[in-house]
């Protein structure tokens, strides 16, 4: 196995194996330390908008809370229901648990992006990127791992032979994929803008605050790329899959012990990754934030370091956002869920895409601006009138049928 | 091996180190936790009643339509992300290309609803 890997073939180069070991380490400990982070912060800020005190016991201000809760589940009796299927039952959570890493690796946890420095840092005499891998279609990969992050989901709740887990998980992989095109979709014009696949790439591009690709790719995709993350997170106002009030706790409602502990983890790292490669994507992650040629600078912090405090502050401010839309949104209906994934979504997404490529290649062959505005904006508004039509239609439909909804 | 690879199998390496941290954790924890299984906790809950009937129920039709839609969407997007990429270099003719490609998808979406298959209730 070891064989494999051309680091270790001929000539031993200890310093960039013990880099890679380093980072593997300090990419891992972060993901588990935000992770343990987030639950708390949720329950503090959600405790904080519904007028509770929320966790403040184990450790100054209950930071400690995730910890003993943790210690607690693996004290606690391990459940394999009799009609399970037994090997799949015990996979499900690796599926779940594996997937939420491997997302991370592929995040720019910060680095020296100015000066056309391109975020490399020096390490013991060794350029490296503050990341643990940079393949060059990086955020290919991020989709990738997140639809298998699926199968863990659905695995689960079938292999439980219970109805309530199965329910949850055949909604779940449904609103899961469903989500997932948008999502993918909306990326296109994040690719248009920077011309590249690879994540230390897209954030290179985007160098001050003009350049953010929210800014470039107007702001219709951030927004659907958010709804879509936040379904494909199952977080409120998309939990469906856990609808404690009709599903008990969906596809892990017979998970008890470590095993629940680790899709429970796997959520909160999904979250906290999802909100990083949002920053990632569209706010230019561990760039600093500059207009104007004006850089704001933290003063006594090395270039390197400063990065990697910027990133953290943006994935904060995305973090409190999914909070907040739990404490604020209530729960979406199943059909309204479909209808906004198929029927606006990936339009809207597709729509955006080729509007912003026509203006784009219109502005690389030199073509007249304003017919070119005019005629995408024409176009748009055709769209956007045959697709009322059709709702209109749809409508109208279900009504001649004495449909409810 | 190519650089390309080699990032890919730092992902593997990183991959391995998750796999062992969770059964890292099962193991520590099937050392410490009590397991006293009787016939009563091994039933499938079913919000306290004794469970009725297979578990595996039978479930729509309409969540496989779903699945089968995602496919045509998602073969999509890997058409769709290397052209992307080299907007400038196929020029008017990409574009125009591109352009009928989606209007071919969309039509597939328009089908699809006037089938009623995004219908849910």
């Amino acid at each position: 196995m070891f064989a494999i890997d051309p680091m270790l073939n001929g000539e031993l180069l200890w310093t960039p194996l013990v880099i890679v070991l380093l980072k593997v380490l300090a990419v891992f400990v972060t993901g588990l330390v935000a992770t343990m982070l987030m639950v708390w912060f949720e329950r503090k800020v959600i405790s904080g908008m519904q007028n509770r005190i929320g966790p403040n016991k184990a450790g100054p201000f209950g930071l400690l809370q995730t910890l003993a809760d943790g210690i607690k589940l693996f004290f606690k009796e391990d459940l394999i229901p009799e009609r399970s299927d037994r090997f799949v039952f015990k996979l499900a959570p690796f599926l779940s648990f594996v997937p939420a890493f491997l997302s991370f690796a592929i995040i720019p946890l910060g680095g020296d992006f100015r000066d056309g420095n391109n975020g490399m840092v020096t390490w013991f005499g060794h350029t490296t990127r503050v990341q643990l891998a940079d393949p060059p279609v990086g955020v290919l990969f991020a989709l990738a791992i997140s639809a298998i992050a699926v199968y863990g989901i659905m695995l689960a709740g079938w292999s439980s032979g219970s109805k309530y887990p199965l329910l949850g998980s055949v909604r779940a992989s449904a609103q899961m994929v469903s989500y997932e095109a948008a999502l993918g979709l909306s990326l296109g014009t994040v690719f248009l803008v920077t011309g590249t696949l690879s994540t230390s790439g897209i954030v290179a591009a985007q160098s001050s605050i003009g350049n953010w690709n929210v800014v470039a790719t107007g702001v219709v995709p951030f927004v659907i790329f958010l709804i879509a993350a936040t379904a494909e997170l199952n977080r409120p106002p998309f939990d469906l899959v856990e609808a404690e009030q009709e599903l008990v706790g969906g596809f892990n409602t017979e998970y008890s012990s470590i095993r629940f502990a680790l899709f429970y983890l796997a959520e909160f790292m999904n979250t906290v990754t999802m909100s990083a490669l949002i920053v990632t994507l569209f706010f230019g992650g561990p760039q600093p934030i500059s207009f104007g040629g004006i850089v704001l600078d933290i003063p006594l912090v090395p270039n390197g370091l400063e990065g990697t405090i910027w990133l953290f502050a943006k994935v904060l401010v995305f973090l409190y956002i999914y909070v907040w839309l739990r404490a604020t949104l209530p729960r979406f209906r199943y059909d309204q869920l479909m209808d906004l994934g198929w029927k606006v979504l990936i339009p809207a997404s597709l729509g955006w895409f080729m509007l912003i490529a026509a203006q784009r290649l219109g502005r690389d062959q030199g073509w007249n601006t304003f017919v070119v505005t005019g005629v995408s904006v024409a176009v748009l508004g055709a769209s956007y009138a045959l697709l009322q039509a059709a709702f209109k239609v749809s409508a109208k439909q279900r009504e001649a049928e004495g449909s409810m909804f | 091996m190519s650089t390309f690879l080699r990032s890919f199998l730092t992902i593997v390496w990183f991959g391995l180190a998750a796999v062992l941290i969770a059964g890292l954790l099962l193991w520590v924890s099937s050392i410490v936790r009590p397991s006293k299984p009787n016939r009563e906790k091994l039933l499938s809950y079913e919000s306290g009643v004794d469970p009725i009937g297979e578990g595996w129920s039978q479930s729509q039709v309409r969540y496989y339509i779903f699945a089968l839609l995602f496919v045509i969407f998602d073969v999509e997007a890997v058409f769709i992300f290397p052209w992307a990429t080299q907007l400038e270099r196929y020029g008017t003719f990409g574009l125009v290309e591109m352009g009928i490609f989606v209007f071919i998808l969309l039509l597939g979406l328009v089908y699809a609803w006037r089938k009623g298959v995004l219908r849910w209730v």
